[in-house]
């Protein structure tokens, strides 16, 4: 608007000569100034380390003549510095997810041996019911491992060599199974429509190589997983374009609000090729009802795009709210399945992140071919697979540990929520997954991004409480916060509300 | 499979493409093989799988060790830290299995180069190990120079999902396939004027498909090459373990160390659990980098491709038994000698010729003289008829982009002494046949 006057004034003749030219040649200095702050680091690249100045011994330089010889003007092409995607990935340090890990990374809370460490609370991880799990661990993981059917023997043949990179039918069969159980049987899973990965996050990214091509773009509704910033957009070269959901309805998507953005992409010129939605939602925690579902399908139908439903946190609802997948309604209905994908994965509903297992269910036969030989990139370690096909084949202990998982999750999730209430925070209504999605923007100032990032810091550096602030989730509204409470005990929380209570007392 | 009106929601080109290369010859084989796959017992006519660098002459010690210590390894499940293995899954790796990852890597090089656990980053295997160095050293568009021959597999691997491409430095048969100076400025300038930006040297040492150790003044020269033209040096180490006599593996690491770390930003290593110790299932591979921003962008990328911490675990403690490992290099050194040995000898009395080789699960074995002409086709119908006549998979040099015709991969380390038996026989046969025919 500003710029237009003056220059409206030149065209006019009216003594905005001197502004009209003033104005453009300024712009054209800060833009100037702008690519040079912005461009990659073109300088030389950083002086050898001496291998990080560990315990490694000093070696006597043996004059090297030859290579001084032929050392010349360096190479046109520019010195040996790393790709632009190497670049970025680097560059990535001034990352809330990042700073928070590193600062308690060193000094994590534990409540007899470190109270007064970094509550973590911005990954999650679910500790609620991981003694369940290793109770069945002790009495079973010989058996599991290594004893071959036929001999009773220990047997490595079987495990140490190659083994089908997309995972062994044993267990797709496996996870086949414990997906519909999940799913509390409302909808059964076919083991040769999966692909298995190590971890959702390679999953999802798979996906991202498979479903569009650099330059192209998913639509996301918002707020939406900080990961996936780093999971679909760093290699794939794909955008996540966030479409606002608001706090007024609970976050709920909208497909209004997917049309309009799928418009606006498309003016730019930016070819639309998914929606991406998570169900139970991370950082919401809502359902997706199926009314919404519908919705999304004859969206992306009408479209002719794809939909991907990351389902991670499938198993860990709570609420009185009953979880309906996208597998459901397309059984239901006569939707064109070849359009739709699903993540899964083991990290959330049987807590065991570690051992690194995702899953991408597709009804589409092309997608399933190709993503089964780019699995070789992200295979599951075989020890890890016949273990699971062991615990997940023990049906009883599965459906007794989904059951007392979810009642452990609504207990910690209640106590969690009211103590927030306390302290005068509302939460967004959830009923699945890990977080509570907590409105702090009346102890934020100023209300803007700003004002949450500081908050954030507060609560990081000064009450040494980690939590994912929403600007990270690519939330409009600022002042939500994502916080985890599934890595606490009951005797915890008291402890997180009085280390909150410290800094928004102060606001 | 669903079938039903069809879709045209379209697809990627990653997706769509062909890169994965599983419409060529070097799988066409594999898949003749997996219809009819060789059994002593059950299926004593089918084919013998030659085709697979894996390493199984050395699973009983394996097993021996966990039947020993079925405590202590623990399979990664023992009661004691499992809460915190079960939630692990830090990109930095577990601190233990990198100490024991470096150690052994110093092991098999007999302690003559040290190396950093905080500079090992661990992936989901090799494979990912040199797709995500790739990710990390060169832009779509770029190129890798690789000298040929080359394993097959980093078509796919280094090129399918980065965009990068490869360049090949041609090697001759008159000195043995070694890298010379002048293919290493001959590839360049190629690809100068393709005007494609050359960002780095892949050079596999020891080298699959060829089998040898790469000579350390070979090294030397590659290192110079690299730092004049300032581009990156991997050196894809995955067979190093598996060099008969071990000081006869020289790593650029021992160069590097030699040259006091000077100019060294532009050196990774990777290696790989896979084929040293027989266990490529576990999928254990790692990037080991002088450079600390690529160690730093490796690490936060491996969250695409992280080791399960079971795993990591249980590698750990058995990797911490010294006198374990020093017996398994040891003993899975002279037995993968035995087996070239054995090979090479049943091989000459077939009339064939090998590249003579100090390493690796495979020989380098050349047919020329059985070609009908000295082209990729002639060889091409050569495999074909070994395939479907002799019912051996063996993998042709053209696969590999070998520039001379006739030149063949065989694998002898992935099968019992008895089945190499037969598959022997077999050539010997097949040979006599050939030159009956060729009498005629």
């Amino acid at each position: 608007m500003r710029v237009i006057v003056p220059l409206q004034a030149v065209v006019q003749g009216r003594g905005g000569l001197v502004l009209g030219s003033l104005i453009p040649c300024a712009l054209f200095y800060f833009l100037q100034f702008y690519l040079r702050r912005n461009r990659p680091s073109s300088s030389s690249p950083p002086p050898p380390s001496s291998a990080s100045g560990s315990n490694l011994p000093e070696l006597a330089s043996i004059p090297r003549s030859l290579s001084r010889g032929l050392l010349s003007p360096r190479g046109s092409f520019g010195p040996a510095r790393l790709s632009s995607r190497g670049t970025a990935v680097v560059r990535d340090d001034d990352n809330p997810y990042y700073v928070g890990l590193k600062r308690c990374a060193d000094d994590p809370y534990n409540r007899s041996t470190n109270p007064q460490g970094f509550l973590l609370l911005g990954l999650a991880e679910n500790r609620l019911s991981l003694d369940i799990i290793q109770d069945w661990l002790v009495k079973n993981w010989k058996e599991s491992l290594l004893l071959d059917d036929e001999e009773e023997e220990l047997s490595i043949q079987g495990l140490a060599t190659y083994q089908p990179y997309d995972g062994s039918m044993d267990l797709k069969t496996a996870v086949a199974e414990f997906m519909g159980q999940v799913m509390q049987g409302s909808v059964s899973f076919n083991p040769s429509h999966i692909v298995l990965t190590a971890g959702a996050t390679p999953a999802v990214e798979t996906l991202g190589f498979c479903l569009a091509d650099p330059g192209d773009a998913f639509l996301v509704p918002s707020p939406y997983y900080p990961g996936w910033d780093r999971d679909i957009k760093w290699r794939t070269g794909v955008e996540l374009i966030p479409v606002p959901c608001r706090s007024t309805d609970n976050f709920s998507i909208s497909i209004a609000a997917l049309e309009l953005a799928y418009n606006q992409v498309k003016k730019r010129g930016m070819k639309v090729r998914a929606v991406l939605v998570s169900n139970p939602s991370n950082p919401v925690g809502s359902l997706i009802d199926r009314e919404t579902l519908c919705g999304l399908l004859d969206f992306v139908m009408e479209k002719n795009i794809h939909l991907i439903s990351d389902e991670i946190f499938a198993g860990s609802t709570y609420g009185s709210d009953k979880f309906v997948s996208v597998a459901e309604v397309l059984d239901a209905e006569s939707f064109d399945k070849s359009r739709v994908h699903i993540i899964y994965g083991l990290s959330k509903d049987l807590a065991v992140p570690g051992f690194r297992v995702g899953v991408i269910y597709s009804y589409n036969e092309n997608v399933l071919a190709a993503a089964s030989k780019l699995a070789r990139f992200s295979s599951i370690s075989a020890p890890t697979q016949r273990l699971l096909i062991s615990m997940l084949s023990d049906r009883k202990f599965i459906s007794e540990y989904l059951a007392v998982n979810r009642v452990r999750l609504h207990d910690m999730h209640a106590l969690f929520v009211d103590g927030l209430k306390q302290l005068g925070i509302k939460c967004a209504s959830s009923s699945g997954g890990f977080y509570c999605w907590a409105d702090m923007s009346m102890f934020i100032r100023p209300y803007s991004e700003k004002g949450e990032l500081k908050l954030w810091d507060n609560l990081l550096n000064v009450a040494k409480v980690n939590v994912t602030p929403g600007s990270s989730c690519h939330c409009i509204e600022p002042g939500w916060f994502r916080c985890c409470f599934t890595t606490l005990t009951e005797k915890d929380v008291p402890t997180v509300m009085e280390r909150i209570q410290k800094i928004t007392k102060s606001n | 499979m669903v079938k039903g009106a069809e879709s045209c929601v379209p697809l990627s080109e990653v997706a769509t493409s062909n890169t994965h290369g599983e419409d060529s010859p070097y799988f066409a084989g594999w898949k003749a093989y997996d219809e009819d796959p060789y059994d002593a017992a059950s299926n004593p006519a089918g084919v013998i799988q030659m085709g697979l660098a894996e390493n199984q002459v050395s699973f009983d010690l394996l097993e021996k060790y966990l039947d020993q210590h079925p405590g202590a390894s623990g399979w990664g499940c023992g009661i004691s830290g499992f809460r915190e293995n079960a939630l692990f899954q830090d990109y930095h790796g577990l601190q233990t299995f990198r100490q024991e990852m470096a150690t052994f890597m110093e092991q098999i090089r007999e302690g003559r180069a040290k190396f950093d656990p905080e500079r090992i980053v661990l992936t989901a295997g090799a494979t990912a190990a040199n797709e995500l160095l790739t990710f990390i050293l060169a832009d779509p568009g770029d190129c890798l120079l690789i000298p040929t021959p080359y394993y097959p597999g980093f078509d796919r691997d280094l090129r399918w999902r980065t965009g990068v491409r490869i360049i090949p430095v041609h090697c001759s048969s008159s000195n043995g396939f070694q890298v010379t100076l002048q293919a290493l400025e001959d590839a360049y300038v190629k690809a100068e004027g393709m005007k494609i930006r050359v960002r780095g040297l892949l050079l596999t040492n020891p080298s699959n498909p060829l089998g040898t150790a790469i000579a350390r003044h070979v090294l030397e020269e590659v290192l110079d090459f690299v730092t004049q033209k300032d581009i990156h040096l991997i050196s894809d180490e995955i067979y190093s373990g598996s060099v008969f006599s071990s000081d006869e593996f020289v790593s650029v690491a021992e160069i590097v160390e030699a040259r006091g770390y000077e100019d060294c930003d532009r050196v990774h290593i990777v290696y790989s659990l896979s084929k040293d110790l027989g266990l490529p299932g576990f999928r254990v591979g790692a990037i080991y980098s002088y450079n600390d921003r690529v160690v730093t962008a490796a690490r936060r990328m491996s969250s695409f491709t992280l080791v399960s911490s079971q795993t990591q675990r249980m590698l750990a403690s058995m990797l911490a038994d010294r006198g374990f490992t020093e017996n398994y290099l040891k003993t899975n050194r002279e037995r993968l000698k035995n087996r070239r040995d054995f090979i090479t000898e049943g091989l000459k009395n077939a009339g064939i010729e090998c590249l003579p080789g100090n390493a690796g699960l495979f020989c380098w074995m050349n047919l020329a003289p059985l070609l009908e002409e000295p082209t990729r086709e002639g060889e091409l119908r050569l495999w074909s008829l070994i395939v479907h006549e002799a019912k051996l998979n063996i993998s042709p040099g053209s696969s590999c982009h070998c520039s001379e015709a006739g030149w063949f991969r065989v694998c002898f380390a992935n099968m019992s002494q008895q089945t190499l038996e037969v598959a022997l026989r077999r050539i010997k046969d097949f040979m006599k046949n050939m030159k009956a025919k060729q009498e005629k």
